[in-house]
């Protein structure tokens, strides 16, 4: 389980009394595999919070009456770049293995699950 | 609405690659182990989602007009509260009576109303619930403790790609001139998939 110790330390995670909370799936996803990459040791919590926490700033120069992009949109990108910093991710892994999913889900029937063949 | 909805194979967003993208490098390099993600994130399944399943219901207990523009078109309703399904999701609300007892599966998958319903539960995506909820629907009911009377028929509603079910349960009795938060606290996830009723207001207030 997530220590709530970990999540006190990020900056305005939507949250209610029983823990955060989620608008879709995919951020339930990308908020699980942030923490199963902490727990696997490839980055410390304080590196994540400060990364994260970058990310989030950049709202304070967005012009007047734009509306900031989702706290979870910023989540990704943070995760995207910490990876990259890390050199998990490097060159241009991420983007082919974007296509890699797009072209699957594309060649996938409905109903089927979507797989990658490599 | 639906001439740019592909029938015939499965989309994901942007997002959703940028995601699958992740989790596959990640697996492939050893941080990861799926299995593992999805025991955690099944620990938030009723965290995830806007879940206003809930409120559309109460509406159409004490609202007749809104009742009606939900029962003729679902989404356009469930719109008015500001939510929206996922591009080509087409919403259709059944109704429960004395008569007819709904309940929704998707035989071929799990397609689910997440945007309203939250995270589809494990069950829903179980095999067993799947294949027996069309062949034996009263057998799996009676699993979750719900047993109807002999002459209330039951429906089951497969969904598909475009169209997606919510079950709108009978209004329990004992609830007259409840307000409409109130009323939602009795919808339970459950009884908007058909597989539970309303809670009994009695329980509710007990549980306060």
């Amino acid at each position: 389980m997530t220590s709530p110790d970990l999540l006190a330390a990020l900056p305005a995670i939507p949250k209610d009394d029983g823990g955060p909370v989620f608008a879709a799936p995919w951020e339930a996803r990308v908020f699980a595999m942030t923490i199963k990459a902490h727990e696997a040791g490839l980055f410390s919590w304080n590196e994540w919070a400060e990364t994260l926490g970058a990310e989030l700033h950049k709202d304070d120069d967005l012009p007047l009456g734009t509306a900031a992009p989702g706290y979870y949109d910023h989540w990704l990108a943070a995760f995207e770049k910490l990876l990259t910093a890390k050199g998990v991710a490097t060159g241009s892994v991420l983007s082919d293995l974007k296509s890699a999913w797009d072209n699957a889900a594309k060649s996938t029937p409905h109903g089927q699950p979507i797989v990658l063949e490599r | 609405m639906s001439h740019d909805h592909d029938h015939d194979h499965s989309e994901l967003s942007e997002i959703e690659l940028r995601v699958r993208a992740l989790e596959t490098l990640l697996t492939d390099k050893g941080y990861i182990d799926p299995p593992a993600l999805d025991e955690l994130i099944e620990t938030y399944e009723t965290r995830i989602g806007p879940k206003n399943g809930a409120r559309v219901v109460a509406r159409s207990w004490i609202d007749p007009e809104y009742r009606q523009r939900l029962m003729s078109d679902a989404t356009a309703a469930i719109a008015e509260f500001g939510f929206t399904g996922r591009q080509g999701e087409h919403m259709v609300a059944v109704e429960n009576t004395p008569d007819t007892h709904n309940m929704v599966v998707c035989t071929l998958c799990s397609c689910y109303p997440w945007t309203v319903l939250g995270l589809p539960p494990v069950w829903y995506k179980s095999a067993p619930y799947r294949s027996r909820t069309v062949r034996d629907p009263r057998g799996v009911l009676a699993e979750f403790g719900v047993t109807l009377p002999k002459e209330t028929q039951i429906k089951v509603w497969d969904s598909t790609a475009e169209v997606r079910y919510l079950v709108v349960p009978m209004r329990p009795a004992g609830t007259d001139g409840w307000s409409e938060d109130k009323l939602a606290e009795l919808v339970v996830r459950d009884s908007m998939i058909g597989t539970a009723l309303a809670l009994d207001p009695a329980k509710l207030e007990t549980a306060a």
